[in-house]
């Protein structure tokens, strides 16, 4: 991407923060509540959070699950969507996608307490099922569309199955993949929340519920947006991967 | 050489794009192909590579029946059959590769033949990075690479504009005479049928079908375009073409 570009966008995220930062702003004076302090007085829990190290440890375990949950989702979604380009095995993979993708997967949550206790892997595995079937669902997509054409082509060169994988099939996908890990982002924040909610001391979702119990808002919001910056951290890792991984859609 | 003996192909939806087609072309011979759109023709390509297999009939070269692709033919598609993720080095070392050639062999062989088709400096692109025509050369390259004793093309430039389909095609025909390929060319151009095609097999549309086989001895000289017999042969086949094409 050519520089000039790039700072554009740099300059549009700013803008955005300022226009996000004005309107939080007016509605705290305009509600003048304690349930929504000032933007000054938030930056201030947040520094003051850093400063004390707590915010940054529960970051941290934080940030960790979400890495392990999105890892162990693309470990298992990717290859399984890939060989679904294969008819046989999208016979058995396609009707449980439809079936299994439109339930709310969060319901499971006993059921993942009851396998795996109520400890970070409970919480890891249920993000990861969630994260799971948006990577599934995608890489499956684009391995299924492929044109034809590209493996005819493999094989006018007497290619292998292994060959196809690894010179058509995997490539073609790989930006519809890393797509959908950068969407899924966002998902497995929201998941994220919902199980540290519970059941843990550690993690930025209990660090949320802790403050709101304590009615301690500056907190409160100053966690809200270490998990925005968490979220907006991993969105910015994953594009630089697609950036670069994947030039030839770029030019 | 190639032989096609009694071709019929269905699709699995009912389709029917070849019924008993038959012809062969010695070794050495270049061929070329016509039939309107949609008649069958790249699907009488993909069944001649064993990419695709007939549902009656079959394809023989050199003595053996067609099964699966074979090492000696290289076929060049119809959108040229590049990767948009492979640069263009990448494209044209492709069937090198999978064949098991070492990195320095690959380097060798590739660069030269770059080189000779004007793609020198251009390595590093992708396809997308590159006119038509150059792509169609990568298409080219990457077939020529595997040094094949046939080579198939399927409407290799159709989609050049008039200047860099005529040097293309000067460049067809002398790799023709130089190296004695077999050569099989399919094209709906007339023109292009006559200029490299020694023999002109003229199929009728879907379900496409040989209505002739046109001798065009004549052919095999840069200048062929210009002379008048060069007309009197356009003219025979697109005669036989509107027969086939009701
Ligand atoms: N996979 C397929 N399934 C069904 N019909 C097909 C398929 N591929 C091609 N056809 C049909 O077979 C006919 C011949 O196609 P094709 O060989 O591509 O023709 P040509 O190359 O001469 O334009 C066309 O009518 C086309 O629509
Ligand atoms: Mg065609």
């Amino acid at each position: 991407m050519p520089r000039g570009e790039t700072e554009r966008r740099y300059r549009s995220y700013l803008i955005t923060g300022f226009f996000i930062l004005a309107i939080w702003y007016l509605l705290a004076r305009i509600l003048d509540s304690i349930a929504l302090p000032t933007p000054l007085a938030v930056f201030f829990a947040f520094i003051a959070g850093l400063a004390e190290g707590s915010l940054i440890s529960h970051l941290a375990i934080s940030a960790l699950r979400v890495f392990y949950g999105l890892a162990l989702a693309s470990s298992l979604a990717v290859p399984i969507g890939l060989v679904s380009h294969e008819e046989g095995v999208d016979k058995f993979v396609a009707p449980f996608v439809y079936l299994l993708y439109p339930i709310p997967h969060i319901v499971l949550l006993p059921l993942i307490i009851l396998l795996f206790g109520i400890g970070d892997l409970s919480k890891i595995i249920l993000i990861a099922i969630i994260v799971f079937f948006q990577i599934l669902v995608t890489t499956r997509d684009a391995s299924r569309n492929l044109s034809i054409n590209y493996v005819y082509s493999m094989l006018s060169l007497s290619a292998s199955k292994r060959d196809i994988y690894k010179h058509v099939i995997f490539p073609a996908c790989v930006p519809k993949i890393l797509t959908a890990m950068r969407i899924s982002v966002g998902t497995s924040i929201a998941v994220l929340f919902f199980v540290e909610s519970f059941a843990t001391r550690k993690g930025l979702g209990y660090l949320i519920m802790d403050s709101w119990s304590r009615a301690n808002y500056p907190d409160l919001y100053a966690t809200i947006v270490a998990m925005a910056l968490l979220g907006f951290g991993l969105y910015i890792v994953i594009e630089k991967i697609e950036k670069r991984v994947c030039r030839w859609v770029y030019i | 050489m190639i032989k096609a003996k009694d071709i019929t192909k269905r699709y699995p939806d009912g389709t029917e794009a070849l019924r008993d087609v038959n012809f062969e072309i010695r070794s050495g011979e270049s061929c070329s192909v016509i039939g309107p759109s949609g008649c069958g023709k790249t699907t009488l390509l993909l069944i001649l590579t064993g990419i695709m297999k007939p549902t009656e009939g079959k394809a023989v070269i050199a003595g053996q029946d067609v099964t699966s692709p074979s090492k000696e033919v290289a076929l060049v598609f119809q959108n040229y059959g590049l990767f948009p993720w492979k640069t263009v080095y990448e494209n044209a070392s492709l069937g090198l590769e999978l064949r098991g050639f070492n990195r320095k062999e690959r380097r060798e062989i590739v660069t030269s033949l770059l080189r000779e088709l004007g793609l020198k400096g251009f390595e590093n692109r992708y396809p997308k990075q590159l006119s038509s025509g150059m792509q169609q050369r990568v298409a080219f390259a990457r077939a020529l690479a595997l040094n094949p004793k046939i080579l198939l093309m399927d409407e290799p430039l159709s989609s050049l504009d008039a200047l860099t389909r005529e040097s293309l095609q000067n460049f067809l025909l002398r790799l023709w005479k130089e190296k004695r390929m077999t050569m099989l060319l399919v094209t709906h151009s007339i023109e292009e049928a006559v200029f490299l095609g020694r023999r002109i097999i003229v199929l009728s549309s879907r379900p496409g079908t040989v209505i002739m086989a046109i001798d065009n001895a004549e052919m095999g000289d840069l200048n062929y375009r210009t002379k008048e017999v060069f007309f009197d042969k356009c003219r025979e086949v697109r005669r036989s073409v509107d027969t086939g094409a009701i």
